[in-house]
């Protein structure tokens, strides 16, 4: 019976680890490839050129400034990101009428299709019918037409790609932090408050680090999502202005896509790598001490 | 104890602060974007007016522009025919491989099943530069076909590990109990555990479609004229002519196109929960 | 250590419903070890923890040490409670969670040490303090829950079911511990089972409950002996008391007290015992009851052999019972084998016999009773 098992499974899943291999795999493999070489859209040849184009970028300053935005984006959506949906979470918890609804209007900007809340939020964040300008303007912020460009301008360009992402990511970390709160027993928090702890010690000491493996799961795949997303700063600022806004994938979409050139496009998306080998150690952490519990 | 119930009355205006905060800062695009769509061009275009309200009586305007004059009915359905296609093939390979390695293939199977999950984690602006080239090779450049080809690649191991976890939570008795009965292992598992599963597998094709709906980068760089394009590729990307943005049929297209998706993903949600918590949390 | 008085205590979950507690009246005495017994669905659960203070009452009063707590929060109260499933705090050590209350009522750093080292030894978790409760085995983390709660010298202690999650054969030797673990800080305790072999091994006295109403308090051998009605008489004990139910009244008697008629007989001969039990395994001699006995012809239908005893479920022939199910528990020592099919001589001791009043069930002093 065991040996038909076995090969009963392995037929049963090399399909899906073929298809996997032929489609990630090979085209990951053909990156690594392209980085070494001078490939170009349109030109037949195709020459080693050994680690010319890494040294290439790291040279240029569009590379710099997307290689330190990557990082910083990231960082900072982490981090407001994680705040704002433990407090979220907190406030979801407890059933209230009309819970369900909430649920459903705080998730939209996730739900929503990345590229389409990207192009709402051009609008909204729009120089001159801005309505965010518009409320600022009302409140008198702002002199009108004095307001700042939100997209124009670069250190606010960047806290708005840096806003776009945390209105994508708040729903769905929140989503997940909820299913971490629900998870912990009922008996803990009301053996804490018999021992005598109030709602912020409970909170802090009790329900928060109980809560850390699910943390860390949303942190986590926010990363993932924060730090190889091209589309919001494609639609937004198309890496502008004069690159403050410029990432690793969306620089990599620039050079290798629009600028014909695979191999400077193929070396920049590969600096990507580090960092995601980062995060699947952590993951696999995380999963192995969930095993050995 | 007027004490406590004061405290009370202070937590509850708190709760109620922070979500009323929350829902305004998350939600307000939609509903920017639901009046923009009824808006008049001149009362949209307007500074002075309150954006919030209907200045002028609202119009269909941008509605009829959006579905007679664009090409977004045909980007629907091109979105759609490649969501099916994508949802077929993803259930093809994924159903059978998550039933083995749910059930059939021991430590091996938890090994095959992390590594299936890393490769989750590659990726699409990774891979779109070879993967253009590849697709250009095979002669898919500019079709919807491209997409049909690669589009698995992120639904196929993200629909494992969501069927992995709701194979294992069936019983094994019950295939043992068909086998006993005379059925191959094989058969038990088409006749029997795939009817049982119609709940978890409904969850995938509806992840799986919405995956497919929200994917942007592979299908701007495989596909290049606007009638063959994605939804959410057009969209931003075409509904413009020359510098001129037409906001409000932008608008009304993506409120269009978001709020079926939303009211999907709300209903399974909790399905999409346990499927990227049960690898990292037991 | 404090008494705790429950006054009228109600609490209704859905309005228009029967409550959870009815208009509960009990107060423990000092340093006792009261058991809260019934069903599940019979409130004790609900009563204990408007004890703690995490219910509120629809109505009544609560009072700790004389004060009354309704208003004051569980911290407040000056309690300890062990929840059935410990409710230790996974990510702490043992030393931190037998510490945790100590940092939340702000007690002095330096007394932590002292304290927690204390509440240890007093259960024997010296060696445990640096673990986490997930290496911990049922009985050690029960253990860890008791000093827990120790740590702080509560006026009273709460326990809630604690001993439900740990297998038969643990259960009794941490029932034990529990017991002496009592007998060495006299705090008063409450106890909430449903098993009522544990609450009669371990209280002081038991309150039976049922539906939220108080059946009876008292110790366990007058909830035993003296059950107050016939809800009180079948739950204890096991099998149950035999009821057999006439127009007026319902006649109730223990199946341990049901048994071979020769053994029942101050009169019987020596011969006619010999003739049912080896000598050497001479029943007690309080079974030779001093008063008169009830002959009762019993047809055995079935019976179960448990090792010290068996249990032999049958009807009653003759007598207006008759075609009655009842049962008997013969101890192992008699040496007949019971076979099915067949009636025996068996007798009840008068003095045994107990009434309740057929409508309310209530138990009402022995009366005559017709066996025809």
């Amino acid at each position: 019976m065991a040996v038909e098992n076995r090969r009963l499974g392995a037929a049963m899943f090399s399909p899906a680890i073929a298809y996997i291999v032929l489609l990630i795999g090979a085209p990951f493999a053909l990156a690594v490839m392209y980085a070494f070489s001078d490939a170009r859209i349109g030109s037949p040849g195709f020459h080693f050129v050994g680690i010319e184009n890494f040294r290439s970028i790291l040279q240029s300053p569009s590379f710099q400034a997307a290689l330190r935005n990557s990082v910083v984006f990231t960082v900072c959506a982490q981090i407001i990101v994680i705040v704002c949906s433990t407090i979220l979470s907190i406030a979801l918890e407890k059933p209230f009428r009309g819970r369900r609804f909430v649920r459903f209007l705080i998730l939209l900007p996730w739900v929503a299709p990345i590229s389409l809340g990207a192009i709402g939020w051009k609008w909204i964040l729009d120089s001159i019918y801005s309505v965010i300008t518009w409320v600022l303007v009302w409140a008198h912020v702002f002199k009108p037409y004095s307001a700042p460009m939100w997209l124009g301008e670069p250190h606010l360009a960047m806290a708005s790609v840096i806003l776009v992402h945390c209105w994508r990511l708040i729903p769905f970390s929140t989503v997940i932090m909820l299913a971490g709160l629900t998870a912990i027993p009922k008996d803990i928090p009301e053996a804490a408050a018999i021992d005598g702890a109030g709602f912020w010690r409970t909170l802090f000491q009790i329900n928060i680090p109980m809560m850390a493996p699910i943390i860390s799961v949303a942190v986590l795949f926010g990363t993932i999502f924060t730090f190889t997303d091209m589309t919001v700063v494609y639609i937004l600022t198309a890496g502008g202005p004069f690159d403050s806004t410029q990432t690793l994938p969306s620089l990599a979409f620039a050079m290798g896509i629009q600028g014909s050139d695979l191999a400077a496009g193929a070396a920049t998306s590969l600096f990507l790598v580090p960092v995601l080998i980062l995060i699947a150690y952590f993951m696999l952490r995380a999963a192995h001490r969930a095993e050995v519990a | 104890m007027a004490g406590r119930d004061q405290q009370r009355l202070w937590a509850r205006a708190l709760h109620f602060t922070v979500l009323a905060v929350f829902v305004v800062l998350l939600a307000f695009p939609f509903y920017w974007m639901l009046v923009a769509t009824f808006k008049q061009n001149i009362d949209l275009y307007n500074v002075e007016n309150n954006p919030f309200i209907f200045n002028l009586r609202p119009t269909l305007d941008h509605l009829k522009l959006l579905f007679f004059e664009t090409g977004y009915v045909r980007w629907l359905a091109n979105t759609a025919l490649v969501g099916v296609l994508v949802v077929f093939i993803t259930l093809i390979l994924a159903l059978p491989a998550a039933y083995a390695l749910a059930r059939l293939t021991g430590r091996w199977g938890q090994r095959i099943g992390i590594a299936i999950f890393l490769t989750y984690l590659v990726p699409p602006t990774l891979l779109f530069i070879p993967l253009s080239r590849v697709v250009a090779l095979l002669g898919l450049q500019d079709t919807i076909w491209s997409l049909v080809l690669v589009y698995p690649s992120f639904t196929v191991p993200f629909s494992i590990w969501l069927l992995m976890g709701f194979f294992k939570s069936i019983p094994r008795e019950l295939e043992d109990a068909a086998m006993v009965d005379g059925l191959t292992h094989f058969e038990a598992f088409y006749k029997l555990v795939v009817p049982i599963s119609v709940s978890g597998i409904l969850t995938v094709v509806i992840f799986t479609f919405t995956l497919v709906t929200q994917e942007f980068v592979y299908a701007l760089t495989f596909i290049s004229p606007e009638s063959q394009q994605m939804v959410g590729v057009g969209i931003p990307i075409f509904l413009v002519r020359g510098d001129v943005y037409f906001w409000g049929s932008l608008m009304a297209a993506c409120l269009i196109t978001s709020l079926p998706i939303a009211l999907l993903y709300n209903t399974f949600l909790d399905r999409f929960i346990a499927g990227f918590t049960v690898g990292a949390i037991k | 250590m404090a008494v705790v008085e429950a006054r009228n205590l109600t609490k209704v979950f859905k309005q228009g419903e029967l409550g959870a507690v009815n208009n509960v009246n009990l107060e423990t005495r000092e340093g006792e070890f009261l058991v809260l017994l019934g069903p599940s669905g019979s409130g004790k659960t609900t009563l204990l923890r408007m004890i703690a203070g995490l219910e509120t009452p629809t109505s009544g009063e609560i009072r700790i040490g004389g004060d009354v707590v309704n208003q004051l929060t569980p911290r407040e109260r000056g309690i300890a409670m062990v929840f059935q499933s410990y409710a230790l705090y996974p990510h702490l050590s043992v030393y931190n969670n037998i510490a945790f209350p100590l940092k939340a009522q702000k007690v002095p750093k330096d007394q932590h040490k002292k304290k927690v080292e204390w509440a240890a030894g007093l259960l024997g978790i010296e060696k445990l303090l640096q673990r986490k409760p997930r290496e911990l085995s049922g009985g050690e983390r029960q253990r860890v829950a008791l000093a827990r709660a120790i740590v702080r010298e509560p006026r009273v202690f709460l326990l809630d079911e604690p001993l439900s999650n740990l297998d038969a054969k643990l259960r009794a030797s941490a029932r034990e511990e529990l017991e002496e673990f009592h007998d060495r800080i006299k705090t008063t305790t409450i106890y909430v089972t449903h098993d009522q072999v544990e609450a009669m091994a371990l209280g002081d006295r038991v309150v039976v409950l049922h539906q939220g109403v108080v059946r009876q308090i008292g110790t366990p051998r007058e909830v035993y002996d003296e059950p107050a009605d016939t809800f009180v008489a079948t739950f204890l004990g096991s099998p149950p008391m035999n009821l057999l139910e006439a127009e007026e009244m319902i006649v109730g008697f223990r199946p341990e007290r049901f048994l071979p008629a020769g053994l029942i007989a101050p009169w019987a001969p020596l011969g006619e015992i010999a003739k049912t039990l080896q000598p050497e395994n001479l029943l007690p001699v309080d079974l030779q009851s001093s008063g008169n006995r009830v002959p009762l012809r019993f047809r055995v239908q079935h019976s179960e052999f448990l090792g010290a005893e068996r249990i032999l479920y049958g009807i009653l022939e003759g007598t207006r019972f008759r075609d009655k199910p009842v049962c008997a528990r013969v101890s192992s020592s008699v040496l007949e084998n019971y076979t099915a099919d067949t009636t025996y001589d068996f007798a009840v001791p008068e003095h045994e016999l107990q009434f309740f009043d057929a409508k309310t069930g209530k138990r009402i002093p022995p009366r005559p009773v017709s066996w025809q």
